[in-house]
């Protein structure tokens, strides 16, 4: 599914990320953990798409396509997905309208008529139950005045609408109750599939309860330090990261 | 021969051919002496130091109104918001079009200025409303030396309009280049509500010079709802001049939407006499190529106790330059006065402009004023958000910019107008979004 090797990028001629590897198949689910300012985010932003990051060095591959060179847009239509840790407010457009748009978008991209209306009402409405959303949400400017529960179980539901191949989760449950952490969770798991892959970026453990990961990372300093099963996640919630931090330097 | 010169030579035998009550005789001629002194505006005046009318005078203007040329109503039917049943009073070329108009007597006049200035029944009310509160500067001035045509709307007390007023001015470039002087007079009495609708219109590619000036006077508890949607050809320049004088507890709400044209300079004049009266202004100006811009605003707050609202959003890009100046006087008498404004702009590219100012002038001590300007460019963070979406580039951009207008859009009481401003936005943009906004 992904495959990145040797990835440095850089923002302003800051290097950020040192050289990144990593790879996740279809069916599995990564966690990335690590001290703030580690690079998580960036990892999430370059795989995403982001211009004002430079990949100075190494590639990422998707389903085998280097995928340097595309639109973030192009990115979307090709599954890859960004639940943000700070979602954008749009005034005036809809979370429904919104949904419609990227949706018909993505379908012109690959050369198919827009959603019939029917379909498109039927499948917010499934995927709204899904993350327990009430449908008057629907109709608000999209994340304008949303409590920060609201506006990251409405990124899971656009995860859900536009159904990706690969979803990044970043920092998804900051902000989140233990209701909302539940309701995202398991809005998360019912997604996963064999065909799909998540990568889980988080700071804390907690998240890890309900998303249970195959692989946890940690990143440090732009690199990835450390790999490891489920245990490794339990491992750095009870000892913090400084024993990682040391390790590296010494 | 300069503009000027033409105009006034061309006064005196202008003057002859209309006939107007004796008393505009008086004052369309005090006012081509007032011209005269004036002139033009130039940038050496403080109120027009960032716009230029250089290259919109001299071009060779024909000034007299000429016949009616006909238009076919489905070549035009798309300049009127023709969704909805409404009065229309239509002109082509400075003359009224009976065939496109729909005016009416019936409880409440919809009808000419021309009818007005020459019919003895409205010689009255001619003599207390006309050229009251116009300012007596030099364009406003010039226009009432040419004034003979134009909307005359006159609501009786207590009349709520039942559907909306269109007034728009056609020009059809049978001449080579036309300068147009529309003098419109609008009334509301106490307790009556109207919204009225206003657009010039270029059908040519022949320069076209508009210079607009309209009285508003609402009465007690009187509420005005005025739109203006200036979408005109790249030859096509206006400046209009609006004047509002607001009675107690009335409520004036002007919206300009400012979306084409080659000049495009509105001097907006709100003159509060009377408490608790509320006066809003809001615009959206959305440019490109080398389009020009200027609103230019006054609030004066005379009375106690009253509000003023200034919201205008200005979208710039390739050459395109704006202006903002707003200014707000509130007398030593109008304590208590809230005075809101704010203007905010995106700058497109790195060859626009726009200079905005705000110009407040406060004699009383126990009042609150605020204003806020901003210049920026479309968040980056933001666009990354929608494009991650999938959705391309250009259309995420329209919909920040539907986003960054959103709350002057969100006070357009008519639903038709609203999706025409937004469809002209989505077509300015090029973009299809699939659904109204």
């Amino acid at each position: 599914m992904l495959k990145i090797n040797n990835l440095h990028a850089s923002i302003e001629d800051k290097a950020i990320l040192k050289g990144i590897n990593l790879e996740v198949k279809a069916g599995e689910v990564h966690a990335i953990m690590g001290p703030n300012g580690s690079g998580k985010s960036t990892l999430a932003s370059v795989i995403a798409g982001k211009e004002e990051y430079e990949v100075t060095e190494g590639n990422i591959l998707l389903e085998d396509e280097d995928i340097e060179e595309l639109a973030a847009e192009e990115r979307a239509h090709k599954g890859v997905f960004l639940s943000f840790q700070y979602p954008v407010e749009i005034p005036g457009v809809s979370v429904t309208n919104f949904m419609k748009t990227a949706i018909n978008e993505t379908r012109k991209a690959k050369g198919l008529e827009d959603m019939p209306a029917k379909d498109m009402l039927k499948m917010i409405r499934d995927k709204s139950e899904l993350l327990e959303i009430d449908r008057k949400f629907l109709s608000r400017s999209l994340n304008e005045g949303f409590s920060g529960g609201e506006k990251k179980r409405n990124e899971i539901f656009q995860m859900a609408m536009l159904e990706p191949k690969l979803a990044i989760l970043d920092e998804t449950d900051s902000g989140l109750d233990i209701d909302a952490l539940r309701i995202v969770a398991n809005g998360v798991n019912k997604l996963k599939s064999k065909d799909n892959a998540v990568i889980v970026i988080t700071h804390y453990q907690r998240l890890l309860d309900h998303i249970v990961p195959d692989f946890v990372h940690v990143l440090y300093n732009g690199k990835i330090v450390k790999s490891g099963g489920k245990e490794l996640a339990h491992e750095l919630e009870a000892k913090g990261y400084d024993w990682i931090k040391e390790e590296v330097n010494a | 021969m300069s503009l000027k010169e033409k105009l006034v030579s061309s006064f005196m035998a202008f003057e002859d051919t209309v006939d107007v009550h004796s008393s505009i005789h008086d004052i369309r001629t005090e006012a081509i002496k007032t011209f005269e002194v004036e002139g033009f505006p130039t940038k050496k005046l403080e109120d027009w130091k960032y716009t230029s009318l250089n290259s919109v005078l001299k071009q060779d203007y024909s000034v007299f109104p000429k016949n009616e040329n006909a238009l076919e109503f489905k070549d035009i039917k798309k300049y009127f918001i023709h969704e909805i049943d409404s009065y229309k009073i239509i002109f082509i070329d400075g003359k009224y079009s009976s065939h496109l108009s729909q005016t009416t007597h019936d409880g409440l006049d919809v009808c000419l200025m021309s009818a007005a200035l020459t019919k003895p029944k409205y010689k009255v009310i001619i003599d207390n409303y006309f050229n009251k509160i116009a300012s007596k500067d030099g364009l406003s001035s010039l226009n009432t030396a040419f004034s003979q045509e134009g909307a005359y709307i006159n609501i009786p007390k207590h009349k709520v309009v039942d559907k909306p007023i269109q007034i728009i001015h056609f020009s059809t470039g049978n001449e080579a280049a036309v300068m147009l002087q529309p003098r419109n007079l609008i009334i509301v009495n106490e307790n009556a509500h109207v919204q009225i609708i206003e657009r010039h219109q270029s059908l040519t590619d022949n320069p076209v010079l508009t210079n607009s000036v309209t009285e508003i006077f609402t009465n007690k508890r009187a509420i005005v709802d005025y739109y203006k949607i200036q979408n005109d050809k790249q030859s096509a320049s206006l400046i209009d001049n609006t004047y509002v004088n607001q009675k107690q507890e009335s409520l004036a709400k002007v919206h300009t939407f400012s979306f084409g044209g080659k000049l495009t300079r509105n001097n907006l004049n709100f003159y509060q006499n009377g408490e608790r009266i509320d006066s809003t202004m809001k615009g959206i100006t959305i440019i490109g190529d080398k389009q020009h811009v200027d609103h230019n605003t006054l609030v004066h707050h005379i009375e106690p106790n009253c509000e003023s609202h200034q919201d205008y959003k200005g979208i710039f890009d390739d050459n395109a330059t704006g202006v903002f100046n707003g200014k707000v006087v509130v007398e030593k008498l109008a304590q208590k006065t809230n005075a809101f404004q704010a203007n905010n702009n995106i700058l497109m590219s790195d060859k626009a402009s726009i200079n905005t100012k705000p110009q407040l002038e406060i004699f009383a001590d126990d009042v609150k004023c605020s204003h806020g300007c901003t210049i920026g460019q479309l968040d980056e963070s933001a666009m990354f958000y929608l494009r991650s979406r999938g959705i391309p580039e250009k259309e995420a951009r329209a919909l920040l910019m539907f986003a960054f207008s959103n709350n002057v859009m969100d006070s357009v009481k008519i639903p038709e107008l609203k999706n025409r401003i937004t469809s002209i936005i989505a077509k300015k943009l090029g973009v299809n979004l699939g659904f109204d906004l």
